[in-house]
C-alpha cells in the first residue's frame, strides 16, 4: 500500500545550519495497517510525513501508494490518495465557511472540481449521516460557520473530512496534542472507530506513549533521524511502556527520561 | 440636486462591477491587488480603440473583459510560480500596465463623444420603448423639478449588475467556487484535499480583474472618454465600496456581501457627489474625501461596538450593586 524506499533528508545542507532529519528511511505498510509513531522531539516523524505527504522533496529515496512511484508528484495531486489530520485543530478546515461547504470541499478529493453546486440535496443527507457517526450533533448545525466550533469539534470535522472519502492513506500527526484530556480523549476515540470501520491505511503520530500502544497493530519508534524500533502483532499486544523505555535504552546506550515530552 | 443624485447612482452601478471583482480578489482570495489601477484603465483603453476601430460595442466590452482577465493572470503568475509576494505581484503589474494602457491607447486620451457606445445604442431601442415618459411623468407629479435624460443606463446597468452579482453567488458556491474560497482562507488545508491553489489563485485574479476591466469599459463608454490616469486610486475607491457597503449591509452570506458591495459602491459615489456639492471641497479633493471614507468605514463599526460593549458592562455592575444593596 505505502512503501518509503531509503529516504534522507537533509536541511541546510552546507551551511551551519545544516541538520540531518532522516537518514536511511525504510518502511512499508501493508493494506489496512495502523502503524503509531513515537519518538523524541525533533527526531523527524514530522518531517517523515511530509514527505509522504508531498509537503517536502526528499533527497535521496522515493515514496510508492498501490505500486505508483509518487516521489516527485506534487502535494496537490498526491492528496487525492492521502487523508491528513494536523496537530492545530484550526489548519485541517476553512473558519469562514460553513460545516456542509467543508465537507464538500473534502468530498471532491478523488475527483474532478466541476461548476456544479458544491452541496446539493443529496450530498447533504449523505454529510448529515457522515456527522452522525460523531456524536456531536453537529449534523444539525450544517450552515453553522466552522470558525464557530470549539477546537475538539473542529478537531473531530477535520478527521471526517479526511476519511471520509476513504484514502488510501491516513496521516495524523499529533491530531490530538493541541485538545485538553477530555477532548483529546474524544478524538482518540473517533479515530479508533473510525480506522476499524474503515479499514484505512493508518500512520499516526503520538507523544502519548499509552495511546500508542492502545492504538493500532504496528508500533514504530524513531530517533535522530532513524526508524530504530518496528513492532508488531502479537509483540505489540503484550507491549507496556516500560519495556518501550528499557528497548530504548538497549538500543541506544542511554536513558530517555530526560526526554519528559515523549511520556506525554 | 436630484440630477447630481441619479447620475452618482448610475456611476455607482457601473462601479459596483469593479468593486465586485475588487471583492473577489481582496476578501474571496484575501489577496489585496493593486493590479486593479491599471486593468480598470486596460478595459476603458481597448473599448476605447476597438470601438473607434468600429468594432461593434458589445465586442468591443467584451474584449476589455478578456484583457483585464489576462492581466489579473499575470499577476496570479508572478504570486504564485514567481513566488513576488501579493502587494508587491500587483504594484509590478499596476505599473507596467501604465505603459501597456498607453500602448494600446496610442494618446492619452481617446474621446468617445461621437461614436456610438453601448450606451447610445441602449438608448436608440429605448427611446422607442416609452419607458422614459412614463417615470418622467411620475417624477414630476411628485414634484421634480428636473428630469433625467434618460433611465436607461440606470436600468439596464442595474440589471447587468445584478445579473453579474447572481452568477458571482453562484460560482462561489460550485465545486470550483468552495475551493476558490478555502484557497484564501486556509491554503495548506485545501492542498490536503487535492486542489491545485496556484491555478486557483492565478483564475480568482483573473475573474477579478475581468470585472474591472469590463466597469472601466463600461465607464469609458459612459462619460464618453478613456483617460490614461482614470484609474489611480480605483482600488481604493473599490475598497471603499466594500468596506462601507460591509459595515452597513454585514457579511452573512455570499449573496448578502456582494448585494452590500453594490449597495457600498453606489453609496460611495453617492457621497462624493454630495460632497463636491459643499462650497470648499472641489473634484480635486476626491481622493481625499475617499480615504477619509474608508478610514472611517473602518473606524466607527470599531468604535460603536466598543462603547456598546462598554455600555452592557456598566449595566451589568450597576446592577449588581443595586442587587448588593437591596440585600442589605
Ligand atoms: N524546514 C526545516 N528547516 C530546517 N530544519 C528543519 C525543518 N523542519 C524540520 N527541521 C529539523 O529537522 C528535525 C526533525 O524535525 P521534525 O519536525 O520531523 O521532528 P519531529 O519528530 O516531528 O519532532 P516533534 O515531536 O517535536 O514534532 C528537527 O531537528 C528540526 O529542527
Ligand atoms: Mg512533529
Amino acid at each position: 500500500m505505502l512503501e518509503v524506499n531509503d529516504i534522507s533528508l537533509t536541511f541546510n545542507e552546507g551551511t551551519p545550519d545544516e541538520k540531518q532529519a532522516l537518514q536511511d528511511i525504510n518502511l512499508k505498510l501493508s493494506k489496512g495497517d495502523f502503524v503509531t509513531v513515537i519518538g523524541s522531539n525533533g527526531a523527524g516523524k514530522s518531517t517523515l510525513m511530509n514527505i509522504i505527504s508531498g509537503a517536502l522533496l526528499p533527497d535521496v529515496g522515493d515514496v510508492q501508494i498501490n505500486q505508483k512511484k509518487v516521489t516527485m508528484m506534487p502535494e496537490y495531486k498526491r492528496s487525492q490518495y492521502i487523508g491528513r489530520v494536523f496537530q492545530d485543530p484550526m489548519a485541517g478546515t476553512s473558519p469562514t465557511m460553513t460545516i456542509e461547504e467543508n465537507l464538500a470541499l473534502a468530498y471532491s478529493r478523488d475527483k474532478k472540481r466541476s461548476l456544479r453546486p458544491g452541496v446539493n440535496k443529496k450530498r447533504r443527507d449523505f454529510f448529515k449521516s457522515a456527522l452522525n457517526s460523531l456524536h456531536l450533533g453537529l449534523e444539525d448545525r450544517l450552515s453553522a460557520k466552522v470558525g464557530l466550533l470549539s477546537g475538539g469539534e473542529r478537531q473531530a470535522l477535520s478527521l471526517l473530512m479526511a476519511t471520509f472519502t476513504n484514502p488510501d492513506i491516513l496521516l495524523l500527526d499529533e491530531h490530538t496534542a493541541a485538545l485538553d484530556p477530555s477532548r483529546a480523549e474524544l478524538i482518540t476515540n473517533l479515530t479508533r472507530e473510525i480506522v476499524e470501520e474503515t479499514q484505512l491505511t493508518t500512520l499516526m503520530i503520538t507523544h502519548n506513549m499509552q495511546q500508542a500502544l492502545d492504538l493500532g497493530n504496528r508500533l514504530i519508534m524513531m530517533d535522530k533521524g532513524q526508524i530504530i524500533l518496528d513492532i508488531a502483532g502479537e509483540e505489540k499486544l503484550t507491549l507496556t511502556i516500560e519495556k518501550l523505555l528499557h528497548e530504548f535504552q538497549r538500543i541506544r546506550g542511554e536513558q530517555l527520561g530526560d526526554d519528559r515530552a515523549i511520556l506525554g | 440636486m436630484f440630477i447630481s443624485i441619479f447620475g452618482a447612482i448610475e456611476a455607482g452601478v457601473i462601479y459596483a462591477i469593479m468593486a465586485l471583482g475588487v471583492y473577489l480578489s481582496f476578501r474571496v482570495l484575501d489577496f489585496p491587488d493593486l493590479t486593479v489601477d491599471g486593468s480598470f484603465v486596460t478595459g476603458a483603453a481597448v473599448a476605447a480603440i476597438a470601438i473607434t476601430h468600429d468594432v461593434s460595442t458589445v465586442l468591443a466590452t467584451m474584449l476589455a473583459l478578456i484583457t483585464g482577465f489576462i492581466a489579473g493572470s499575470v499577476t496570479g503568475l508572478l504570486n504564485t510560480k514567481g513566488k513576488i509576494n501579493p502587494l508587491l505581484s500587483g504594484i509590478l503589474m499596476m505599473t507596467a500596465l501604465y505603459s501597456i494602457n498607453l500602448r494600446i491607447m496610442g494618446q492619452s486620451n481617446i474621446p468617445l463623444l461621437n461614436q456610438s457606445t453601448v450606451f447610445t445604442r441602449l438608448s436608440d431601442i429605448w427611446s422607442g420603448l416609452g419607458i422614459d415618459t412614463t417615470l418622467n411623468q411620475g417624477l414630476s407629479a411628485i414634484g421634480a423639478s428636473s428630469l433625467p435624460r434618460t433611465w436607461s443606463i440606470l436600468i439596464v446597468m442595474l440589471v447587468v449588475t445584478l445579473v453579474i452579482k447572481f452568477i458571482t453567488d453562484y460560482y462561489l458556491k460550485t465545486e470550483v467556487g468552495l475551493a476558490l474560497r478555502a484557497a484564501g482562507d486556509n491554503e495548506k488545508m485545501i492542498r490536503s484535499f487535492s486542489a491545485n491553489t496556484d491555478h486557483l489563485k492565478i483564475m480568482g485574479l483573473g475573474l477579478s480583474n475581468g470585472l474591472v476591466a469590463l466597469s472601466g469599459a463600461l465607464y469609458a463608454q459612459y462619460v464618453g472618454f478613456a483617460d490614461l490616469n482614470m484609474g489611480v486610486g480605483m482600488i481604493v475607491v473599490g475598497l471603499a465600496s466594500v468596506i462601507i457597503g460591509e459595515s452597513i449591509i454585514g457579511t452573512k452570506s455570499i449573496m448578502r456581501t456582494t448585494f452590500a458591495v453594490i449597495l457600498g459602491a453606489i453609496l460611495y459615489r453617492i457621497v462624493i457627489a454630495l460632497a463636491l456639492r459643499s462650497t470648499f471641497l472641489d473634484a480635486n479633493d476626491t481622493k481625499l474625501i475617499t480615504s477619509v471614507l474608508v478610514i472611517l468605514a473602518l473606524v466607527i463599526p470599531k468604535l460603536i461596538s466598543t462603547h456598546k460593549e462598554s455600555k452592557r458592562k456598566r449595566r451589568k455592575r450597576i446592577a449588581l450593586q443595586q442587587r448588593a444593596k437591596g440585600e442589605v
